[in-house]
C-alpha cells in the first residue's frame, strides 16, 4: 500500500469520525452514527496494519493474540456491564487509554532518533514528554474515579493538608525533570516524571467529591483525547491528531455543561472540595414529614400530572425498571407523566437518559432541566427518586448556600412533592435540603426500588 | 377516639359525611368508626357496605351522638341534634358561622371543639379539605344539567335532514369553582359558552374551559383577600348592566354564581333582563340560598315568568348527585381529620397555629374562635408590575453593547492566539507546523460538532468519544516493527488494552443507543 493511500484511508477515517460524533444530535440518526465511527476505526487500523507493514514482525502470532483475546473481553464486558455500572466502565475504559498513551511515549523515547535534526529531536522530546504526562494523569486518575464510582474507594473528598502546595511541588518537579529530559540527562527523567505525574492523577481526583464525578469522568475523557493528540505529535500522525482533538474537545464541552450545570467554576471542581461559603447557611424550620405508600398511590391516582425526577439513589436502587411500569400504569390511565432530568443527576453526563432508556421509559417523555422548570406550578404530583442536591431549594433561596445559584428543578412550585429517599441523612454534598421540610413535601423512606414497587401494587 | 356519622335530618339532605372509603381512611389513622344505620342509604351505601370495611352501624342517633368522640356531618347541627351534644364533643361541618349567630353561640355553650369545612381557608395547601370548591363543582355540573332539563332544544348545533338547529348560547357569571365546571359542562355538551367575571385574572381560566370571557372595559379589580370577589363600585355595575343588557336577549341559559362573602349575593340579573330574555329561556341560579342573584328568584322553586322564562333556585344540587357529592364531601372530611392527627394515633389535635385549622375552627374547647385572622396568601399571585420597564431601544442599545464587548474579547483572544502561532512558527519546523493546523483545525471542527449533541445521548457520546481516543493502536501498531523488546511488549500491551477500549466502548454504544425508543 502506498503512502498516498495511507493517507487517505487516514482522511476517510477521520471524516467517519467526525460523521460518528456530529450523528449524536438526535436518537435515531445516532444508531447509524455508531456505524461510522465502527467503519472508521476498522479503515484506521486495517490501513495502519498494511500500509506500514506491521505484520512483518517476529511477534506476529502475539500481535493477533492481543487483538483477539482483547477484542472478546471487550465484548464481554460491553455485554455484561449493567447500565447503572456505565460510569465505572467509562472511567475504566479512560484509563487503557491514558496507559496506551504512557506506554507509547515510553517506547518512543527508547526508539533511535538518528535520522532527526536537532531542533526536531527537541520538539519530538516535548511531545513525548506531555504526551506521556496527560496519559500518566489519566491513566491513575481514571483508576481512582473507577474506584470512587463503584464505591471501592470512599467517595468522599479527600483533603491533605498543603494540597495544593503539593500539588505545585509536583508540578514543579516535573518541569525540572522534563528540563533534564530535553538536556538528554536520559530515560530516567521520563520514567520518574511518570511516577509523580501517577501521583498527580490519583491525587486530584482523590480529592474531588462523589457529587463532581460527573464533571471528573468527562473531564478525564478529555485528558484521553489530548494523549491520543499529543500522540499524535510524536508520531507525525495526522489521523491521531485530529481524533484526539476531536475527543479531547467533546470532554472539555461536556465538563463545561457540568459544571454550569451545578453554577461551579472548572478549577474550583478540578482542585476539589466545596467553595467556601461567606456566611452562616439559614436555618430551616419545620420538619419531614412521612407518608405512607398507599397515601402515595392515591395520590397519583388522583393527580393528572406527574413529573418524576431521577437521581443516583434510583440507579443505586436499581429502580428503573420498577419506574417504567409505573409510568406506563399512570400513561394507561391517561395521565401525563414526564420526567425531569437535571444535568448532573446521576455519576455521568446524561446517566439517567441511558438507565431510563434501558427500561424502555420513551424518550419523547424524558426531559431537560430547561424544556420542563416552567412546567412545576401546574403539575399535581412530582416523585424524586432518590435526588437530593439537585432539587434543593436553598440554591435559589440561601445566597450562603455552598450551592446557591446553581441550577436546580423548581420542584418545590409543584402541589404535591413525594420524596423516595433511603434516610433522613444528608445528599452526596453533605448540605441540608430544606425542600424536605416544606408543606408540600411528603417523605417516602426506604429503598426506591421497593417503595415503587408497593406503589404498584396500590395501582391497576 | 370514636368518629361517628349520623343520618342527616334537614328535610331533603341525601348526602352522608362518612362513605366506607372515607372510613377506612379514618380508621388508618386509629380511629374506630361508627355509623348511624341507613345514614348512607340516600347516597346509595348501604349498611352492609360499611360492615364489610370494619364501620359499627348504631341502632339510633341519640346512641350515636353518645359514643362518639367526634361527630361527622354534612349540615350544620339542628336545634334537636344540639340538645344531643356531649361535652367536649368534636364537630366537623358545614356551619356558615357568618349566617348562624344563634348555632355558634349554642355549640359554645356546649363546650365543643367545631370545624367548620365551609371556613377552610382558600389556599393550595388546603385544597384537598375544600369542600365548598368539590360542592361548587357538584353544582356547577347539576345546574347545567337542571337547566338542560328544561330547556326546550339541543345544546349542540345540528344540520339534520329535519332541518338546522341552532347552538343554544349559555351565559355563566361568576367564574368560581361552580361557574368554571358550569362552563366545561356546558362546553362538552356543544354549546356556545360566555362567561363573566369581575376580577380579570381568572379570563385564563374562562378561556382554558373553552369559554369566551366577556371583557368590561373597565379599570378595576374586584378579586378581594382569600380568592373571592369583593363588592364593585356604582360606575362598575353600570358597566356591567350594559353588557348583560346587550347580551340578555340573545342568550338562551343563564348560570349565576356571583356570591361575595358574609353578604346577600349581588343582585346581578334583574328584573328588566329576565323581560329582554326570549320565551323558554332557563335562568339557573346558583346564588338561591344567599338571596338569589337575579331578582325574581325564588329559593328551592322553579318559577315561570309571564314572558316564559324559566328561573332554577334549587339550593339543594349537590344533594340532587348524592353518591357524588358524598364520596367528594367524606374525601374533604377525611383529609381534614388527617391534618388535625399529625400523630396518626387517632387522637385529634387542634393546632391552632396551622393556619388551615385556625381558620376552620369556629369553636374551640367552648370558646368561640370566629372570625379567624384574614389569610394573607392572595389565591392567585398578582401580576407583579416589573421594576424597571425598559424601553424597546434601551434593550436594543444594550444587545448592541453586549455584542461589541463579545466581539471585543473575541477579537483580542484571536490575536493573541495568532502571536503564540506565530510565536511558535518561529522556532518549531515546518513539519509541526502542518500538524499543528490540523491539530487546531480539529479542535474548532470538534467544538462545533460536540454543541449539537442532544444532552440525553451525553453518555453515549462518552462512551463513543472514548471508543474512537482508543485510535492510539496505530501508535502502538506503528511501534511493533523494533528490533527493540521492551518496545515491543510495551507495543503489544497498548495494543490489547486499546482493543478491549475500541470493542468494548462502541458495543457499549450500540447498546445504549438501541435502547433509545420512542412512545
Amino acid at each position: 500500500m502506498t503512502t498516498g493511500l495511507l493517507t487517505a484511508s487516514y482522511i476517510t477515517a477521520s471524516v467517519l469520525f467526525i460523521l460518528a460524533l456530529g450523528g449524536l444530535s438526535n436518537q435515531e440518526k445516532a444508531k447509524r452514527a455508531v456505524w461510522y465511527g465502527i467503519v472508521g476505526m476498522g479503515i484506521a487500523v486495517i490501513a495502519t496494519i498494511f500500509g506500514s507493514k506491521v505484520f512483518i514482525t517476529e511477534w506476529l502470532t502475539w500481535l493477533i493474540g492481543a487483538i483477539v483475546i482483547g477484542s472478546i473481553i471487550g465484548a464481554i464486558v460491553a455485554n455484561k456491564v449493567q447500565m447503572t455500572g456505565m460510569p465505572q466502565l467509562v472511567a475504566a475504559l479512560h484509563s487503557f487509554v491514558g496507559l496506551a498513551a504512557v506506554f507509547i511515549g515510553i517506547n518512543s523515547a527508547l526508539l533511535p532518533h538518528s535520522e532527526m535534526s536537532s531542533s526536531q529531536l527537541m520538539i519530538h522530546n516535548i511531545e513525548v514528554f506531555i504526551g506521556v504526562f496527560i496519559g500518566a494523569i489519566t491513566f491513575t486518575g481514571s483508576i481512582v474515579a473507577f474506584g470512587k464510582l463503584s464505591e471501592l474507594i470512599t467517595g468522599k473528598a479527600l483533603i491533605l493538608p498543603g494540597r495544593h502546595a503539593l500539588n505545585i511541588i509536583m508540578l514543579c518537579g516535573c518541569f525540572v525533570l522534563g528540563y533534564m529530559f530535553l538536556s538528554h540527562s536520559g530515560n530516567w527523567t521520563l520514567i520518574l516524571m511518570t511516577v509523580i505525574a501517577f501521583i498527580i492523577g490519583a491525587h486530584l481526583v482523590l480529592a474531588i467529591g462523589g457529587a463532581d464525578m460527573p464533571v471528573v469522568v468527562s473531564m478525564l475523557n478529555s485528558y484521553s483525547g489530548w494523549a491520543a493528540a499529543a500522540t499524535g505529535f510524536m508520531l507525525g500522525n495526522d489521523l491521531l491528531i485530529v481524533t484526539g482533538a476531536l475527543v479531547g474537545s467533546s470532554g472539555a464541552i461536556l465538563s463545561y455543561i457540568m459544571c454550569k450545570a451545578m453554577n461551579r467554576n472548572f478549577l474550583s471542581v478540578i482542585l476539589g472540595g466545596w467553595g467556601d461559603s461567606t456566611g452562616p447557611t439559614m436555618d430551616i424550620e419545620g420538619e419531614m414529614k412521612a407518608i405512607d405508600i398507599e397515601s402515595v398511590a392515591n395520590a397519583l391516582n388522583e393527580a393528572d400530572k406527574i413529573i418524576i425526577v431521577p437521581g443516583y439513589g434510583m440507579a443505586v436502587a436499581q429502580a428503573q425498571s420498577a419506574v417504567s411500569e409505573l409510568t406506563s400504569r399512570l400513561r394507561a390511565k391517561k395521565k401525563e407523566v414526564r420526567f425531569g432530568i437535571h444535568p448532573v443527576a446521576g455519576r455521568l453526563p446524561g446517566h439517567m437518559n441511558v438507565l431510563l432508556a434501558e427500561a424502555k421509559v420513551p424518550y419523547d417523555i424524558v426531559l431537560e432541566m430547561d424544556e420542563i422548570n416552567s412546567d412545576f406550578p401546574e403539575t399535581d404530583v412530582v416523585m424524586i427518586l432518590g435526588a437530593n442536591d439537585i432539587v434543593n431549594p436553598a440554591a435559589q433561596e440561601d445566597p450562603n448556600s455552598p450551592i446557591a445559584g446553581m441550577p436546580v428543578l423548581e420542584v418545590w412550585k409543584a402541589k404535591q412533592v413525594f420524596i423516595s429517599k433511603r434516610g433522613q441523612g444528608r445528599g452526596y454534598s453533605g448540605i441540608e435540603n430544606p425542600l424536605f421540610f416544606k408543606d408540600n413535601s411528603r417523605m417516602v423512606y426506604g429503598d426506591a426500588k421497593k417503595s415503587i414497587d408497593l406503589i404498584l401494587q396500590n395501582i391497576s | 377516639m370514636i368518629v361517628g356519622s349520623p343520618k342527616e335530618i334537614f328535610k331533603g339532605e341525601a348526602r352522608v359525611a362518612m362513605t366506607p372509603e372515607s372510613a377506612k381512611q379514618i380508621q388508618k389513622l386509629g380511629y374506630t368508626c361508627i355509623i348511624e344505620t341507613d345514614a348512607g342509604l340516600s347516597s346509595n351505601f348501604s349498611d352492609k357496605d360499611y360492615r364489610d370495611v370494619g364501620v359499627k352501624i348504631v341502632k339510633n342517633s341519640v346512641q350515636l351522638w353518645n359514643d362518639a368522640d367526634i361527630i361527622l356531618k354534612v349540615r350544620g347541627p339542628e336545634k334537636s341534634e344540639v340538645s344531643k351534644i356531649q361535652t367536649n364533643q368534636h364537630i366537623i361541618s358545614f356551619i356558615w358561622p357568618g349566617q348562624n349567630k344563634s348555632l355558634l353561640d349554642s355549640l359554645s355553650k356546649k363546650k365543643v371543639t367545631v370545624q367548620a369545612m365551609d371556613m377552610i381557608p382558600r389556599i393550595s395547601r388546603a385544597q384537598k379539605m375544600d369542600a365548598l370548591s368539590s360542592m361548587a363543582n357538584i353544582a356547577g355540573y347539576r345546574a347545567i344539567i337542571e337547566a338542560g332539563n328544561q330547556f326546550g332544544r339541543f345544546f349542540t348545533g345540528q344540520i339534520t335532514a329535519a332541518g338546522k338547529v341552532p347552538p343554544a348560547k349559555i351565559l355563566v357569571i361568576g367564574a368560581g369553582v361552580a361557574g368554571l365546571a358550569a362552563i366545561g359542562t356546558a362546553q362538552s355538551m356543544g354549546a356556545i359558552v360566555r362567561a363573566f367575571d369581575v376580577r380579570p385574572e381568572v379570563a385564563e381560566q374562562i378561556e382554558s374551559m373553552g369559554a369566551e370571557f366577556l371583557m368590561l372595559d373597565f379599570a378595576s379589580d374586584g378579586s378581594g383577600e382569600g380568592g373571592y370577589a369583593k363588592p364593585a363600585s356604582k360606575e362598575f355595575i353600570e358597566k356591567e348592566m350594559e353588557l348583560f343588557r346587550k347580551q340578555a336577549p340573545e342568550i338562551d341559559i343563564v348560570v349565576t354564581t356571583a356570591l361575595i362573602p358574609g353578604m346577600p349575593a349581588p343582585k346581578l340579573w334583574p328584573k328588566e333582563m329576565v323581560d329582554l330574555m326570549k320565551p323558554g329561556s332557563v335562568i339557573v341560579d346558583l346564588a338561591a340560598e344567599q338571596g338569589g342573584n337575579c331578582e325574581l328568584t325564588v329559593p328551592n322553586k322553579m318559577i315561570e315568568t309571564k314572558n316564559k322564562v324559566k328561573i332554577i333556585g334549587y339550593t339543594d344540587l349537590p344533594s340532587r348527585m348524592a353518591t357524588q357529592s358524598s364520596t367528594l364531601y367524606s374525601t374533604n372530611i377525611r383529609h381534614m381529620i388527617d391534618d388535625l392527627t399529625p400523630e396518626k394515633n387517632g387522637v385529634p389535635f387542634t393546632n391552632m397555629d396551622d393556619d388551615v385549622i385556625r381558620g376552620a375552627t369556629v369553636v374551640h374547647k367552648g370558646e368561640i374562635t370566629y372570625p379567624p385572622p384574614k389569610p394573607k396568601v392572595a389565591a392567585i399571585a398578582k401580576h407583579v408590575e416589573k421594576a424597571i420597564q425598559k424601553t424597546p431601544e434601551e434593550i436594543e442599545k444594550e444587545k448592541i453593547k453586549a455584542e461589541k464587548a463579545s466581539g471585543r474579547t473575541q477579537i483580542i483572544l484571536l490575536i493573541i492566539g495568532a502571536i503564540l502561532t506565530w510565536f511558535i512558527g518561529l522556532y518549531a519546523p515546518s513539519e509541526f507546523m502542518q500538524h499543528f493546523i490540523v491539530f487546531i483545525l480539529s479542535c474548532f471542527v470538534g467544538y462545533q460538532v460536540i454543541w449539537n449533541v442532544s444532552h440525553s445521548l451525553h453518555t453515549p457520546l462518552m462512551a463513543v468519544t472514548n471508543a474512537i481516543s482508543s485510535i492510539i493502536i496505530i501508535g502502538a501498531l506503528l511501534q511493533m516493527k523494533t528490533d527493540n523488546d521492551i518496545v515491543s511488549i510495551l507495543a503489544l500491551v497498548s495494543v490489547f488494552i486499546a482493543t478491549i477500549n475500541i470493542v468494548g466502548g462502541f458495543m457499549v454504544t450500540k447498546r445504549m443507543l438501541a435502547m433509545f425508543q420512542r412512545s
